[in-house]
């Protein structure tokens, strides 16, 4: 059928109109994306940002034989709700320890309990207007400041929220790494080594492999499912220990560096492994001298991704117990341990104004380690990327 | 490949030293009560700062689910105390029986008020049980029968209520909470009534007035501030925590305060216990230690601690009662829960 010139022209218009609303459209897709991720954190930096500054009061304090029975007694009755109880209750151990104290009375900074934190900080509290006046005057002659929060980072979790810090989720996490690691990292390597260099093209690898692919897939509360059932009730590991979460999260991270490693290793081309055949090498010989070195950083990067995800996650953490209240940092694997992001979540579960501002600092400092892992991968991969 | 190796025989070490630890241990084991939840580990991080035992581990996993798993066994990897706001039930108690937990300590701590409450940009409501039942329930009598609950705003139970859709978010069926809530609300107003057969009748309605809000109270307070025309249940130590934001309703012309939640005139009111597994005192020594920490004058009494975190501690006569029997380790028997 002919077509006019006008027909072609107008037919052409419409296409080229087409494509540009296409183009907006999927723009307008990234700015929505976008808009949402800078108000998800500039909310959580509006919030966050104040709890790593802590409320301090200038007090004297009186080392007497009375305040090493009654903590209280140490400081004087105005102040004697604004100061932190978890500052209070360590008095008599350190007049135990040290017994020149005995008898001195000296001026000292203080945590401040967390109402008064909250107030320095301008927000409404439920302080009666007596205790306000003495924190005003405290502020005028400048013996009331917020200070650097050094104890976000050094103490564990707390009920007194002015104590609350994030330093046992993080050994914790850090120990539950390692094990993850440990176990993830050489299992799924070797699995992929085989599936990839030594394993027979049938039936069998193909249903193994979609399985694997499927694996990567199952929603995490079921390995920790799988976590309870095989490493606690079968084989006894403690529950809570980070030896356990790590075991867990393993299995959660497996596919993943079965998947990345696999990609990684056909990356290599045929010619590297026919080279050192050439010259008389074994199959293994050829994938431990050559194939394996070669792929290292894809595998690298693959792994430090999985273990980004395994850092961030807590569904699979519940059921084996390591959401819980757990205030000292494990020494060892066994050892009840919590993780930064279930730190998170009990903190989500408080109703003091001050756990609301932790809750999103914990994020801003496990948004950061995140950042850093996945950074660190981005670098490997550029510095170390052969192009073939 | 010798980092292979070396993390391959580091695991398997792990591993071998990991089987079969269930020996003495130092650190105490927690589970239950959310509402418990906040009083335990306040007992649990003084026990930890001012002994040389450590921090015991306290897991918030519901009334029931903490019973579940404390009844599971005597072996040392179960549990060693459990936290409930409500009492053990008798089918609980046989569970533990079967499983070989027989040497059990009931520990009362004080009580807790549930509050029916809602913003406080509103403003100020009362209820009698009667009418949050007939709210909640899934069949309501209309005539003497029993019919699909037809009430979609306050104002249709009774004229003299508000006319505000009716909009409720509470507890999941594993919290103490709701159980209490049930007992003493929904069971209760129905067993005085014919077209329910004088029977204690407690199924929610699901047609969405009912909102389950998971275990996490402080979400049914986020709920409450934005959504300002529902109402949700949660414990009393959250209201008063939250009393810049909501607004506890009266229930039958009582206002949940602490002193009416302590004589009982408050209608919704329930105690908040602890369960002790005696089997493990030899081999958690620590348990002792915070058993007494928990019923101590310092803790639980009117001049308590936990008290400043929203408890309601018990008449002192009765205290010393509890802190006596939880002194002597009396076993709990089966006679004693009904």
């Amino acid at each position: 059928m002919a077509q006019s010139l006008d027909d072609i022209s107008r037919q052409l218009k419409k296409r080229h109109r087409r494509s540009a609303q296409m183009k907006w459209l999927s723009m307008s897709a990234l700015i929505a994306a976008g808009v949402f991720l800078v108000l998800f954190l500039t909310d959580m930096l509006i919030k966050g940002l104040p709890a790593f500054q802590q409320g301090y009061i200038e007090v004297e304090i009186d080392y007497s034989e009375r305040a090493a029975e009654l903590p209280l007694a140490a400081v004087q009755a105005d102040v004697r709700d604004l100061v932190s109880r978890g500052y209070l209750r360590l008095i008599p151990g350190r007049m135990a320890e040290n017994e020149s104290l005995l008898g001195t009375q000296r001026m000292e900074w203080v945590l401040a309990d967390d109402e008064v934190d909250q107030y320095l900080k301008g927000r409404q509290t439920g302080l009666k207007d007596k205790q306000i006046a003495v924190i005003d005057r405290l502020a005028e002659q400048g013996r009331a400041e917020l200070k650097f929060n050094t104890g976000f980072f050094t103490n564990g979790d707390s009920k007194l929220p002015e104590m609350a810090g994030l330093a046992s989720a993080a050994i914790g996490s850090v120990l539950v790494l390692i094990v993850t690691l440990a176990f993830a990292f050489p299992v799924g390597v070797m699995t992929a080594v085989y599936l990839e260099e030594f394993a027979p093209d049938n039936r069998f690898t193909r249903f193994l492999e979609i399985n694997i692919n499927n694996l990567a897939a199952i929603p995490s509360i079921l390995f920790g499912l799988l976590g309870l059932a095989i490493f606690i009730n079968f084989f006894g590991v403690p529950r809570s220990s980070a030896l356990a979460g790590g075991l867990t999260l393993g299995l959660m991270t497996l596919p993943i560096i079965i998947i990345t490693s696999r990609a990684a290793l056909s990356a290599v081309p045929d010619s590297i492994r026919h080279a050192a055949f050439g010259v008389g090498a074994t199959r293994w010989q050829a994938v431990r001298d050559h194939v394996l070195p070669l792929s290292m950083p894809g595998i690298f990067t693959g792994s430090i991704i999985g273990l980004a995800q395994a850092l961030g996650e807590t569904a699979p953490l519940i059921i084996i117990g390591m959401i819980a209240y757990i205030p000292d940092a494990p020494t060892s694997f066994t050892q009840a341990a919590t993780v930064l992001p279930a730190q998170i979540f009990t903190w989500a579960g408080m109703p003091e104004s001050s756990y609301v501002e932790r809750t999103a600092a914990g994020i801003l400092v496990l948004l950061t380690v995140l950042i850093s892992l996945n950074a660190t991968a981005v670098y490997l991969r550029k510095k170390f990327e052969h192009r073939w | 490949m010798k980092p292979f190796t070396v993390s391959t025989i580091g695991l398997a070490a792990v591993m071998a030293a990991s089987i079969g630890t269930a020996h003495a241990r130092d650190q105490i084991r927690i589970v239950g009560s959310s509402t418990v939840f906040p009083f335990a580990s306040y007992v649990a991080e003084e026990l930890g700062a001012t002994t040389d035992w450590p921090t015991p581990v306290i897991e918030s996993t519901g009334s029931g689910g903490g019973m579940k798993l404390f009844c599971e066994g005597s072996s040392l990897d179960t549990p060693d105390i459990t936290n409930a706001s409500r009492r053990m039930k008798p089918s609980e108690f046989e569970r533990c029986q079967e499983n070989g937990v027989t040497d059990i300590t009931e520990a009362m701590v004080g009580y807790d008020g549930i509050a029916f409450a809602q913003s406080n940009k509103n403003d100020s409501a009362a209820f009698t049980r009667e009418q949050i039942a007939m709210a909640l329930l899934e069949q309501v009598p209309v005539d003497g029968k029993l019919v699909e609950n037809p009430y979609m705003k306050w104002s249709d139970i009774d004229s003299s209520l508000p006319d505000r859709e009716i909009r409720v978010y509470g507890p999941p069926t594993t919290s103490g909470t709701r159980d209490a809530f049930e007992e003493l609300v929904l069971e209760s107003v129905t067993e005085e009534m014919e077209a329910y057969g004088n029977e204690g009748y407690a199924n929610l309605r699901k047609d969405g007035v009912y909102i389950d809000a998971g275990e996490n109270d402080n979400l049914i307070v986020q709920k409450l501030e934005k959504d300002t025309d529902a109402f949700g249940i949660f414990g009393y130590s959250f209201l008063e925590e939250n009393a810049d934001k909501l607004a506890g309703a009266n229930i039958d012309g009582v206002a949940p305060e602490p002193e009416a939640i302590g004589s009982g005139d408050y209608p919704v009111s329930r105690s908040l216990w602890f369960y002790i597994k005696n089997s493990h005192a030899d081999d958690v020594p620590a348990m002792g230690d915070y058993v007494e920490l928990f019923m101590s004058d310092k803790m639980i009494s009117d001049l308590g601690y936990l008290k400043g975190i929203g408890l309601i501690p018990m008449p002192q006569d009765l205290l010393n009662e509890w802190q006596e029997k939880v002194a002597d380790r009396k076993a709990l028997e089966l006679s004693g829960l009904k």
